[in-house]
């Protein structure tokens, strides 16, 4: 590779660029605004945890355990609301995007650094509303506020509402950025061919944030208007229409849900060609595949209503162009196996959280396909098959990605190495009782037991009890992780500018990265995963 | 085959459709089998056969249009197929014979409701004849509900304002487990109900209103016997004689007939079921849809040749009157 990339020597980096608390509030720089996206996703991510935690807990048994059912009912929505809304969403786009986009790109910023900063203070602006529910009455609608229950209940929905508005615009806005970023920002010879797959992946995610979030946030604010001024939208007592209002939720949030896999993927196609020491197999199919992703996303939300009432014909059509998805992902999953082959693959923990993706992604995918098939849905729909089946998906697919990025950037991030051991260790813990916590619940689906039950009848129980042990360890394996990432960032080791010995340019500046990301602006003049045949080693991290 | 290896992982085949649903569902498993053998048994070998050693060059590979054809092509075929497999066992699920045995279902925060031809109500128990179509026609008082009989492998949303309907023909007779499977508030999950499925001689008795005797529990591995079901609470007059007091009580009769003479509004005889022509062009047929949606937002289908005069009834008229009321406009033939 003959990127003419120059190394900043010690000294000058972006951590110690400037000091003090205001130097970070008030920050442009992409990367501390990363940092501060990944802290507070991290956090909500703990508190959205502790909620699942309570959940199982109160699901080992039948009966009364911790909570009584209108608690429960309002922990299942905060769960819900947290992880989608203020984890999931933001965590690989808003904290790893920002970090690696602009210096993978061999830009010293994104586009827009003001508007960058305004969009992490919207989505905190957002995200105190949704929290400060919690103080109050609380909201116990689930995360999806079906109406007319979302209408009518007395819990402090409007907050919760106002906070997914306000956040949802942080969201378009980043989209905006950084579609304009990788038009514009290109290190001269970087190519549209030789673009990194990852900002493939958040180039047509950030497509689908630009145009569906205002969908979410005109529904949003009708419902507002409907609880607050009595307008009959979706409440049939006023005249509306409940199932318009899932029409209009679906169609936002359907394509988010490839707002969270897509960069998610793009995670993976960096990885893998890294640490199998080969060329990514099929990079045009991976990249395209991304933007036949995102063209489906649009078109088929009807399948989350195949028994809500509307006509057989939607659902004919919604059934059919659903199949459709499992192709362009299975041309990515084929390919990510296809890149291993004849390779000479390094054990590191990034790529344990690949393979951890893969193996519970296939899962998550496999059942997608049981759930788009319109008879099948019907039984398994509204039941906990379909809990486990969105589990695999965003847990097994984007949180094992986030993990498997956080791994691999963390050197660059910050300087320093994390023990390995402690990260394989921790690893283990998460996919062991992720697997321990979910599969039970698709024999609990497929038996009939519905979701978002506070109680279950006895025949239940065995299974349930499996899954609530499980999820203690998926628990610890991230609290171990919260511990050794804490060590290494106080005492890891120095880690070098390129200990994967990888070729997109992040990797080619310093760890930390000096302020302008390099010293001189990189030159690209080949594509980012040339990885030859006696290429094979890396210092990796031992 | 599958049904073994996962021996109770679905519950009983309680109608003809449920083994039809077992059938897509035993493919399915297997092929995903297949697909994840393939996926994960290729990469666990590849960790194996392609770990790093020293000196052991890699292979420069950048794609193969072959594969990639491949691997398009023979998903997107498996994909149809099961589109179509599925499509085909739905459409059965949605078509309910013209003869079906009719019960009204209304949910409401948190219980079910049957209504019976005969005028009966019960309450989170529903009688239904074995071997023969049932078809539910359900509403909602309040939020959404879902009506879910897992042996039977269908479930349907309950809507407040416009009627869903499930139907199915048991080939189990015994009591069949209900869920409510759309969050509904508070005590969503014990939002309970049976099925409960006669044979012959059960089926006269309670039309008979007479002790029906034991009726076996069907759970989801078997069946099981338990105490003798209680007769149920008698009602007064049949549905549709409860409909004509609904009809004479809100004044329908003020202007539209029910012997065919034309008043200030079109007669109701032989009303259900027919093609309507409104005012606006379009073409309707009156099913229970049309009339409720018309008794509350007349003027939003004015019939062709009328005047939009009918005053709106929303929210005066009660889901079990409402019920009622369409019993009887469909009984005048």
């Amino acid at each position: 590779m003959a990127h003419q990339a120059t190394v900043a020597d010690g000294g000058d980096n972006y951590l110690n660029h400037s000091k003090g608390l205001m130097s970070w509030l008030t920050t442009l720089d992409h990367k501390r605004i990363g940092l501060m996206y990944l802290a507070s996703v991290l956090l909500f991510f703990l508190v959205g945890g502790i909620f699942a935690l309570l959940i199982r807990l109160e699901l080992y048994k039948s009966g009364t355990q911790i909570i009584d059912a209108n608690t429960y009912n309002r922990f299942f929505t905060y769960h819900g609301a947290i992880m989608v809304f203020l984890v999931i969403i933001p965590s690989i786009p808003a904290a790893l995007g920002n970090f690696i986009l602009p210096i993978i790109l061999g830009a010293k910023d994104v586009a827009f650094p003001r508007l960058n900063l305004a969009s992490y203070y919207i989505f905190m602006v957002g995200a105190i509303f949704a929290v400060a529910a919690l103080f109050l009455r609380g909201a116990d609608t689930g995360w999806t506020f079906y109406t007319p229950y979302s209408i009518r209940t007395n819990t402090t929905v409007i907050l919760v509402l106002t906070g997914a508005f306000i956040a949802g615009f942080s969201s378009i806005l980043t989209g905006l950025n950084f579609i304009v970023t990788i038009h514009k920002l290109r290190a001269p010879g970087l190519s549209w061919s030789r673009l990194p797959l990852f900002c493939w992946a958040l180039y047509a995610t950030s497509i689908i944030q630009v145009l569906a979030t205002p969908v979410l946030a005109i529904t949003l604010l009708l419902l507002m208007m409907e609880r607050i001024v009595g307008i009959g939208i979706f409440d049939p007592k006023l005249g509306g229409d409940p199932i318009l209002f899932q029409h209009f939720f679906w169609f936002y949030s359907h394509p988010a849900v490839y707002i969270m896999i897509l960069p998610a993927m793009g995670v993976i196609s960096e990885i893998i060609p890294v640490f199998s020491r080969k060329p990514m197999f099929g990079y045009k199919a991976i990249a395209y595949s991304s933007f036949g992703i995102a063209l489906i996303a649009f078109i088929v939300w009807g399948h989350h209503m195949f028994v809500s009432g509307q006509a057989e014909l939607a659902n004919f059509v919604f059934s059919l162009l659903t199949m459709f998805v499992a192709v362009p992902t299975g041309v990515k999953v084929f390919s990510w196996i296809g890149t291993m082959y004849k390779g000479s693959m390094h054990y590191y923990a990034p790529m344990l959280y690949v393979f951890g993706f893969l193996e519970l992604f296939t899962i998550g995918g496999l059942t997608g396909v049981f759930l788009a098939t319109l008879a099948i849905d019907v039984h398994l729909t509204q039941t906990y098959f379909v809990v486990a089946h969105f589990h695999y998906v965003m847990v097994g697919g984007t949180l094992m990605s986030l993990m498997a990025g956080l791994h691999y950037w963390f050197p660059k991030m910050f300087g320093k190495m994390y023990s390995e051991r402690s990260a394989q260790i921790s690893f283990w813990l998460i996919l062991i009782g992720f697997n321990v916590t979910f599969l039970p619940q698709f024999v609990l689906g497929a038996q009939g037991m519905p979701r978002r039950y506070w109680d279950y009848l006895p025949e239940f129980t065995t299974l349930n009890r499996i899954s609530t042990v499980g999820s203690w360890f998926i628990g610890l394996g991230f609290l171990y992780a919260a511990v050794y990432f804490y060590q290494a960032l106080r005492s890891g080791k120095k880690a070098s500018a390129n200990p994967w010995n990888a070729l997109t340019l992040e990797w080619q500046t310093s760890s930390p990265p000096p302020h302008d990301n390099f010293i001189e602006t990189p030159v690209v003049t080949s594509w980012p995963y040339e990885y030859l045949p006696e290429n094979i080693y890396m210092q990796g991290n031992s | 085959m599958f049904n073994q290896a996962l021996a109770g992982s679905v519950p009983i085949q309680g109608t003809a459709v449920a083994a039809r649903w077992d059938g897509l569902w035993d493919f399915l498993i297997g092929l995903s089998a297949f697909f994840f053998v393939l996926v994960v048994g290729a990469m666990i070998y590849f960790i194996i056969a392609y770990r790093h050693r020293p000196e052991k060059k890699t292979t420069y590979l950048t794609g193969s249009h072959l594969l990639e054809a491949v691997w398009i092509a023979v998903p997107t075929l498996l994909l149809m197929i099961i589109f179509g497999w599925g499509y085909s066992i739905y459409h059965s699920m949605t078509q309910a014979p013209a003869d079906a045995y009719e019960v009204r279902v209304i949910g409401k925060q948190w219980l079910w409701t049957f209504q019976y031809d005969s005028g009966r109500t019960t309450v989170n128990e529903v009688f239904v004849p074995l071997n023969r179509p049932v078809k539910f026609v359900m509403t909602s008082e309040d939020v959404l509900h879902g009506f879910y009989i897992p042996n039977f492998r269908i479930k349907q949303d309950v809507v407040p304002g416009m009627y869903s309907s499930i139907w199915f023909q048991a080939t189990v007779p015994g009591k069949h487990q209900v869920f409510c499977t759309e969050y509904c508030g508070t005590s969503h999950s014990g939002m309970l109900a049976k099925v409960i499925v006669l044979d012959d001689a059960q089926w006269k008795a309670w039309n008979l209103n007479r002790p029906i005797g034991n009726v076996p529990e069907v759970k989801y591995s078997g069946v099981e016997e338990v105490s003798a079901q209680s007769p149920v609470a008698s009602a007064q007059g049949s549905l549709v004689e409860q409909g004509k007091a609904v009809y004479e009580k809100k004044g329908c009769t003020a202007c539209h007939s029910v012997d065919g003479t034309t008043k200030v509004g079109p007669t109701h005889k032989g009303l259900f079921g027919s093609k309507v022509e409104l005012a606006d062009g379009r073409t309707v047929v009156a099913d229970e849809n049309y009339i409720r949606n018309h008794i509350e937002n007349p003027q939003s289908s004015t019939v062709k040749g009328f005047n939009a005069v009918m005053p709106t009834f929303k929210g005066l008229i009660s889901e079990t009157e409402m019920n009622a009321l369409i019993a009887y406009i469909k009984s005048l033939k």
